[in-house]
């Protein structure tokens, strides 16, 4: 894939992730974080790719230059920006850390650490997974325990014990004080924090499937859209309103899927990456039908073959909740070049693609097509 | 039993003084201990430490790990040239390879050289010049062996072998063209590193910028002009084989004969004999070896030496032929000390003795990486005969296997080593299979991903293995629902019995099942073990129960008693759960003739339970329940008994 850069790190990588830009400007992101696994001494590093040279168009050439880094007990198993300081990692000793950056000196350091967040009565637990939304922050281990932190607060807000009988493997904000988890045996669950019990709002499932989900992603307009991807590689949109089973599945790749993103401000993209090795770009080519994404679609059908979706009342199914109904209309493209080695991690913000793996080398892209 | 090549190095171990060392074989490392035994055969006292041996320590180097990621690449890429293609793009193609190797060396090197400068700088000196060496004897066996040029080209390709070995020419050629103009400050003009510099454009038959170098020479001596112009002469006709061109072989050689006689002509003739520094570069055009050898230290090396030498007298030369140069060579150019490590393994590539090659980098150098990929390379190449070891299958997969299980010792690279595994067609797999099991497990992403090469590889009995450990732990850390899932992913039909007759004593002890999300999704995974069938029908019973659908209830229950798969101490709480049922009258129980029977197994149970000495605890609530149930089932019989005649009639 042209534009697409490599550089060796030394370390596998489990995580990257864009430190976000603010929303005002139109400005595309220059600095991300990684996190690293499976080494003596795991890390936490900021990179920078650079201003781009204006001017010469063929200057994309400048290699990821570390900015610092700062020790990191146990793999990364997550990591996400609170803000455009924090970073909140999941590890695999089960605690959950924030690290600020000071932007003055340009180091990392921990500033908050809660040990322990996931534990099993006398041993730990990995923390599987971490999301936030400033202050909130809400991490899923492998203890099937759900902890709700705010950032500044050492006390849990709300601890959900025994939300799963399997492993949760990843979470994500549905809407503020909704969260939907996935889990080892396959399925969706939506919690509301604002509900006292301590059941789920609801359980999606494959039918007769008990296919490990390994990461989620909710689309940025349509809160109720889910993409999920799973120890088959498959990916899965679910409309997280109705119907226990997915409305539409689609094949992407020959392992694990690692991770799912839809694009934040152009929603007809989405990536994936996986234990294959290979990261995959989704493009929904739908012409008129773009519209359709800034619309909810209230249709009951969640049939995925439907070819067109009807247009009573005015208002269309989204384009992934009816999948690849239609041939053309759902494209693909692999954006690294030929590698056996797990990509584990991916993140997209703008023009900006980074991704991670496990042979040891960040691979970054500066003109994604979207 | 075969010689030692070299005596065995020796590694010192800070043990206690003049105890026994004990040690264990591991997969890649050693581990040493000491032992109570003393030499002089007294029992004494011995340290509490567990010394690691590593065999392979540059693995550890964070810069070298780079090497090992990049050229995995390359390698798993070569693994997979087809077979059929036309050897001559096959050529191509292992040169392009080799050439791919050579550049990740030389990024690796460049790395190193830039860290050697601030900090560690002896221990990364020390990588660098092993670098430096490995780049140096690949390339040549490039040259030799995988493009293997002949004749006229050969030499091409040697001289840029030397050019880009002794890169440190162009340095001084800038420092010296950067002084001052030579005609205006003669003082700056420093005409020994300008002499320098031109001899060694000479020696590497860099003939433009020799002659660049000698026209600003000329300058300064205006008088000798002709005679310089009669040198520019000479330098500029020199023929060059060009082996894209029509010019053949023996044309280039009468055209090469022809520019010799010319040069031999004015050095008789003593054209140049009032300019000491011309006349010298006039022997060396003519391949005077002592006149070359004059500037020895401008050559550095025998092998530069070899190439200068080539040039200026034998352009043509043979592979075949090369040997006999390059023994005299080093003979002449350092005839007092004993050839180097890296003298011996050139000279032996000159020879074209690949295994001596490889024997001897096994030996000199700390790593296998470079024999490694070497020798696969060579192997691909079809250059390396049938090498019958007394060990192992052949050359090459034994050093892949050697490099493979360093790699696998490593806590991270080992993820690389499977693939060299895979390409290891007789060993590689039980290699992998032996070490795939050590592979600490401390996430269940870790996990996932190990699961995933074994079953990918159809090694189920790692699979196996794998999720066992994987369910104990959950099992032990009180997490049946994943201790389940894992024994449902491994298909291990006992442990899933045992898991769930924990779920069924924890629903005795508490009432209520545990981990429902997990029982009531079991789908066609239920089928694995029969206390896993009855465990997810039992619950399903619940479910119908609850849903007041008591007709599917009790057909459910029944079919759970008849088909005997509850576990005998589950009986008296299956007869439990059927009291209601019994009892309820609007309940039908399912309406067939031979209903009487399918009670029967119920009533002998109930038989057993109530003959048997009761282990419960509290006696009368079980004789008062077993009472019950006998009251119950004779009712119900009686009504089946009414219901069966008036069918009848």
């Amino acid at each position: 894939m042209e534009g697409t850069n490599a550089k060796y790190v030394s370390q596998k990588i489990s995580k990257t992730r864009w430190r976000p830009v603010s929303s005002s400007s139109l400005q595309q992101p220059d600095v991300f974080a990684t996190g690293s696994w499976d080494n003596e001494e795991n890390k936490i590093s900021l990179w920078s790719i650079g201003e781009e040279i204006s001017g010469m168009e063929a200057e994309f050439e400048g290699d990821p230059q570390l900015l610092c880094e700062c020790k990191h007990g146990g793999d990364v198993l997550d990591l996400n920006f609170l803000d455009q300081e924090r970073i909140v990692t999941a590890s695999s000793t089960g605690a959950v850390s924030i690290y600020h950056l000071h932007p003055n000196s340009q180091t990392l350091s921990v500033s908050q650490c809660w040990t322990r967040a996931h534990h099993y009565p006398c041993d730990d637990a990995p923390c599987t997974g971490v999301v936030c939304k400033s202050p909130e922050i809400v991490t899923v281990g492998e203890d099937g325990r759900i902890n709700l932190f705010r950032a500044d607060k050492q006390a849990v807000i709300r601890t959900i014990d025994n939300a799963d009988s399997s492993t949760i493997h990843a979470v994500t904000f549905l809407r503020t004080a909704e969260i939907l988890t996935v889990n080892s045996i396959g399925q969706i669950k939506t919690w509301d924090f604002r509900q006292q019990s301590n059941t789920p709002a609801q359980i999606l499932s494959q039918a007769g499937d008990r296919v490990p989900l390994h990461c989620v992603a909710r689309h940025p307009n349509q809160q109720h859209i889910v993409a999920t991807g799973g120890q088959d590689g498959m990916l899965c949109i679910w409309d997280a309103r109705q119907g226990k089973a997915p409305a539409s599945l689609m094949e992407a790749h020959t392992a694990e899927m690692w991770e799912v993103h839809f694009h934040p401000t152009n929603p007809d993209h989405l990536f994936t990456c996986s234990e294959d090795g290979s990261l995959l770009h989704w493009e929904m080519t739908s012409g008129s039908e773009t519209a359709s994404f800034l619309q909810g679609g209230r249709n009951n059908s969640v049939l995925s073959r439907s070819a067109v979706a009807p247009a009573g009342g005015g208002q269309s199914l989204s384009a992934w909740l009816s999948g690849d109904s239609s041939k053309g209309r759902l494209e693909t493209t692999h954006m690294l070049p030929s590698q056996t080695l797990s990509v584990n991690s991916l993140d997209v913000l703008g023009q900006c693609l980074v991704c991670g793996t496990d042979g040891e080398a960040i691979f970054v892209n500066r003109q994604v097509p979207v | 039993m075969e010689e030692l090549d070299v005596e065995p190095t020796t590694t010192n171990i800070p043990a206690s003084e003049g105890n026994h060392l004990g040690f264990v074989w591991g997969p890649g490392d050693i581990l040493v201990y000491d032992t109570i035994y003393k030499s002089s055969g007294s029992v004494g006292t011995c340290s509490s430490f567990i010394h690691e041996v590593r065999k392979d320590e540059d693995i550890y180097s964070p810069i070298l790990r780079k090497l090992f990621n990049e050229s995995h690449h390359i390698f798993v890429g070569l693994q997979t040239i087809r077979e059929d293609l036309p050897n001559k793009n096959k050529k191509t193609q292992f040169v392009s390879i080799s050439k791919n190797y050579r550049s990740v060396i030389r990024a690796c090197m460049e790395e190193l050289q830039q860290v050697a400068d601030t900090e560690l700088a002896t221990q990364y000196g020390n990588q660098v010049s092993i670098l430096l060496a490995i780049e140096l004897i690949w390339n040549l066996c490039e040259v030799l062996f995988i493009d293997a040029a002949p004749g006229g080209s050969l030499l091409l390709h040697l001289l840029d072998w030397v050019r880009l070995h002794k890169a440190d020419v162009d340095e001084k050629a800038q420092e010296v063209l950067q002084s001052e103009s030579p005609t205006e400050h003669h003082g700056y003009w420093d005409v020994v590193s300008a002499t320098k510099t031109l001899h060694s454009y000479l020696m590497q038959g860099r003939m433009d910028e020799a002659r660049q170098m000698l026209v600003k020479w000329g300058v300064l001596k205006p008088a000798a002009r002709s005679m310089y112009k009669q040198m520019d002469n000479l330098l500029s006709k020199m023929p060059v084989y060009n082996p894209g061109g029509s010019q053949t072989l023996t044309e280039f050689d009468v055209k090469w004969r022809h520019w010799h006689d010319m040069v031999d002509h004015s050095l008789q003739d003593n054209s140049f004999a009032s300019d000491p520094n011309l006349e010298l570069i006039c022997k060396i055009l003519m391949g005077d070896e002592d006149a070359i050898l004059e500037q020895k230290d401008l050559l550095s090396t025998w092998y530069h030496f070899l190439v200068t030498r080539l040039l200026f007298s034998h352009p043509t030369v043979k592979p075949t032929e090369l040997h006999y140069y390059a023994q005299s060579c080093l003979a002449m150019f350092d005839s007092r000390s004993a050839p180097e490590p890296l003298d011996s393994i050139l000279l032996a590539a000159f020879e074209f003795d690949i295994h001596q090659v490889i024997k001897d980098c096994s030996i000199a150098l700390n790593n296998w990486w470079f024999v490694a990929h070497l020798t696969d390379l060579l192997d691909h190449c079809n250059l390396l005969q049938s090498h019958n070891l007394h060990f192992g299958s052949n050359l090459r997969e034994f050093l892949l296997l050697e490099y493979a299980s360093g790699l696998f010792t490593h806590h991270s690279l080992w993820q690389l080593a499977v693939d060299y595994f895979d390409h290891c067609p007789e060993f590689g797999r039980v290699y992998l299979e032996q070490q795939i099991e050590h592979v600490p497990l401390d996430t269940e992403r870790k996990a996932l991903k190990v699961l995933r090469i074994c079953e990918q590889r159809q090694m189920s009995e790692q699979v196996r293995s794998i999720c066992k450990i994987m369910a104990k732990r959950a099992l032990r850390n009180n997490r049946l629902g994943s201790a389940l899932s894992w024994s449902i992913r491994a298909k291990d039909a006992a442990f899933a019995t045992l898991i769930s007759e924990r779920f069924l004593q924890d629903y005795c002890a508490r009432g209520t099942f545990s981990d429902l999300d997990l029982i009531d999704n079991l789908g066609p995974a239920m089928l694995l073990s029969d206390r896993l069938t009855f465990l997810g029908k039992y619950r399903e019973f619940h479910k119908l129960y609850g849903e007041n659908r008591f007709s599917d209830a009790a057909t459910l229950l029944l079919s759970l008693m008849t088909a005997q798969i509850a576990p005998r101490s589950f009986w008296m709480t299956l007869l439990t759960d059927a009291l209601p049922l019994l009892e309820q009258k609007e309940v039908r129980l399912p309406p067939k003739v031979n209903e009487r029977n399918t009670w029967e197994p119920e009533m002998s149970s109930l038989y057993n339970l109530s003959v048997k000495p009761m282990t419960f605890q509290d006696e009368d609530v079980e004789v008062t329940k077993v009472e019950l149930l006998r009251l119950a089932l004779a009712r119900n019989l009686a009504m089946a008994i009414v219901k069966e005649g008036t069918v009848a009639v």
